[in-house]
């Protein structure tokens, strides 16, 4: 049962009010933990509200890409866990869950985060793999920008294991993953005419389009997507860039 | 010989545990439970609807768990989705769950129980399972009994309770025996054994845990009780 | 023998509250050989000789009598499928709909349409729990303008209060419409729904704890009509 109608959420928008009383620009209350999992190289937790995220990051030796001999990899795995919606199923990644994933790889590939070089091991045979797994734990909207946040905060606390050419000895961290820069995720959806920043569940589920922006530290935009089945105005994306990059130093204040 | 444990614990004294109820907002019902450094989060949706209908029993509800380890939960990656291991547990937790809750008012219905490991250190099982009863209770399902879990066993040659890894791996030689328990009515509903031990041996460990049982109920209770008696 | 856990005592599923023929169980408790256990977290609660427990959680329980709020999510030819966040869909005849005569093969979008909330009376459970609703009666209508929240249905009783008393103060102060299903549902309609909200919310943690409604009229009192 939808607890709150496209309708009503209109009404209430051409009031100027939002179903939580937030403004349109408005961000939830965001908090980070890094106590998460002790054997993993990395772990963050992030709530937005009550979007709650949980991110791990385990570190592999295996082979580079043959156009990337000298690089090191990363892949971004996200499980919509069913324990954190009605709406999610078990069984294998949702295309939601795979949409969630390649966004927040995008945004940390394109900003060129990490410097892969530095995880090269070996050229042409060994390179560190960077595997990050997203995890949610309960869905109030905006998941996207919990875990490219939480994903962040757990590279932050990498730390790459002890590699004798053979063998990964993870009880022994030697150093810090070669973050170089810190790109973060803003979404806004857009209801009928109106953009509304951080969307929680209900407005998730009446919304048009949403539009995820990934911003560099100077304030470059590395990824976009839009998604749902609606559409936006070129305004509209004009609009969303900049109350997302005035959103993004925000979140990216809370990264330090 | 395994005279004095690596943790500096008794031979009958439990881990720390930490518990919470209520921690997936929008579950039915959910819990965290900790025992040692081991983790697991349970959350509880339903009674919901069943599909597909086949699978929907006429005369009582059907409970239905999922165990799941997240990928680094473990020094070595665990690739994301089922295994063989998590089916096997999916089946015995349901199992062991299943004799404590009444779904007669549910016919045709489903309640789900998620558990995922969140930090992994031996007895994931048992802590999952510690996890669900709270989960269950949480949602106000109606149940028989809580439902505690641990795992006692023989690690060298002294009967233990509650393995952590390095007792688990003990290259002298360990037996596990997680077993769940129904406390109030003395029911075992989940054992299983990885290793080799005498019958006298087992009757030692289930009366070992038995008491550890008791020790956790009393810890359930307490987390219950912060959440509901004072709000 | 006898009472083992005294009234106004907190208990957990599986809490033997009561050995002996002394006793019966009323709600939230069941009788096994001879004893009487918990099978919900509550309080103890005696009446003469029945034990029942005040439930601090619960699933609803769809019962014939029963107000519910529910959402139409289906129309077909004699009807329409409504969601009372059960797991069955509940089932709305066109013969129970209204006392005025609908027409066969007439749209009956016009009367509910998708996704409209009604407040709706169980008129009967049928086995494996099979749902009939009816909108005949006082009070049963379409509901317009307003968002639905979801409550504990074991609190339901207490947001209703005594003879309606703390629906009535909800009402009055925060100056909003309010129905409360037995389903645990509750719809909302006006300017102050927030605040209402967090009265509701309020209701729901502490509706055991004295001194409850003066705390709802503090929180709502010094801003009704106010944004």
């Amino acid at each position: 049962m939808d607890n709150v109608s496209r309708e009503y959420m209109i009404k209430l928008l051409e009031k100027g009010k939002r179903i939580d009383g937030r403004k349109f620009d408005e961000l939830r209350k965001v908090e980070i933990n890094y106590e998460i999992s002790k054997h993993a190289e990395g772990a963050a937790r992030v709530k937005i509200g009550s979007t709650e995220v949980i991110v791990g990051i385990k570190l592999e030796v295996g082979e580079p890409f043959p156009d990337n001999p000298d690089e090191g990899t990363i892949i971004v795995g996200a499980e919509m866990l069913p324990l954190s919606s009605p709406d999610f199923e078990s069984g294998p990644p949702s295309v939601d869950s795979i949409e969630l994933a390649r966004v927040v790889d995008r945004a940390i590939r394109e900003s060129k985060a990490i410097d892969f070089k530095k995880l090269c091991i070996k050229e042409g045979e060994q390179v560190w793999m960077v595997l990050i797994d997203i995890y949610t734990i309960n869905d109030d909207g905006n998941l996207q920008d919990a875990s490219a946040l939480a994903a962040l905060a757990a590279l932050k606390q990498t730390k790459i294991p002890a590699y004798d050419g053979k063998k990964v000895d993870y009880s022994k961290r030697i150093s810090r993953l070669p973050i170089v820069s810190m790109p973060v995720e803003c979404s806004v959806v857009k209801i009928k005419d109106k953009l509304l920043s951080d969307p929680c569940r209900d407005e998730e589920k009446v919304m048009d389009a949403r539009l995820t922006i990934g911003i560099t530290e100077d304030n470059n935009i590395c990824a976009m997507q839009k998604s749902g089945k609606g559409v936006l105005k070129p305004e509209d994306i004009s609009e969303i860039i900049d109350v997302s990059l005035k959103n993004g130093e925000k979140l990216r204040k809370l990264l330090k | 010989m395994y005279s004095k444990r690596i943790d500096g614990r008794e031979f009958d004294e439990l881990r720390k545990i930490e518990a919470k109820v209520g921690v997936v907002e929008s579950a039915d019902g959910s819990a965290m439970f900790r025992i040692g450094d081991t983790i697991a989060i349970a959350a509880v949706r339903g009674p919901r609807d069943l599909h597909p209908k086949f699978m929907q029993n006429p005369k009582r509800g059907t409970l239905r768990c999922n165990y799941n380890m997240m990928s680094f939960s473990v020094d070595e990656r665990i690739r994301p989705g089922p295994s063989r291991r998590s089916r096997e547990i999916s089946l015995v937790t349901e199992n062991a769950l299943m004799p404590a809750v009444d779904l007669s008012d549910f016919p045709n219905s489903v309640v789900d129980v998620f558990v995922e490991i969140v930090q992994a250190d031996a007895g994931t099982r048992c802590a999952g399972i510690c996890a669900a009863s709270l989960a269950l209770a949480d949602a106000g399902i109606p149940m028989r009994d809580m439902v505690c879990a641990i795992s006692v066993g023989k690690v060298g040659d002294k009967i233990l309770v509650d393995l952590n890894k390095y007792e688990e791996d003990y290259e002298e030689g360990s037996s596990d025996m997680p077993v769940a328990m129904m406390p109030r009515r003395n029911e075992i509903s989940l054992l299983q054994l990885d290793g080799e031990i005498k019958k006298d041996e087992i009757v030692k460990a289930l009366e070992l845990a038995k008491k550890s049982c008791e020790k956790i109920l009393e810890i359930q209770r307490k987390v219950l009780m912060e959440k509901y008696k004072h709000g | 023998m006898g009472l083992i856990i005294k009234e106004k005592e907190f208990v957990i599923p599986g809490d033997v509250i009561a050995e002996g023929i002394d006793y019966l169980p009323a709600g939230g408790v069941f009788r096994e050989k001879d004893k009487i256990i918990a099978e919900q977290i509550g309080i103890v609660n005696i009446d003469n000789r029945l034990i029942k427990l005040i439930p601090l959680t619960g699933v609803y329980k769809p019962k014939p009598g029963d107000v519910v709020i529910g959402q139409v999510v289906n129309i077909s030819f004699n009807g329409w499928s409504v969601d009372i966040g059960f797991s069955n869909l509940a089932l709305l005849s066109v013969r129970d709909a209204t006392s005025e005569f609908i027409e066969r093969k007439s749209d009956l979008s016009r009367y509910f349409d998708f996704d409209d909330y009604i407040v709706a009376k169980i008129s009967n459970v049928g086995k494996g729990n099979l749902i009939d609703l009816t909108m005949k009666g006082h009070g049963l209508e379409k509901l317009h303008n307003g968002r639905v929240i979801d409550v504990s249905p074991s609190k339901v009783p207490r947001i209703i209060g005594k003879q309606g008393s703390m629906i009535n103060t909800l009402k009055t102060l925060s100056n909003c419409m309010v129905q409360v299903g037995q389903n645990g549902k509750v719809w909302i309609s006006g300017e102050n729904s927030e605040r209402l909200i967090e009265a509701i919310r309020l209701i729901e943690r502490e509706s055991h704890i004295p001194g409850l409604t003066e705390k709802i009229e503090r929180l709502l009192g010094s801003s009704g009509g106010e944004q």
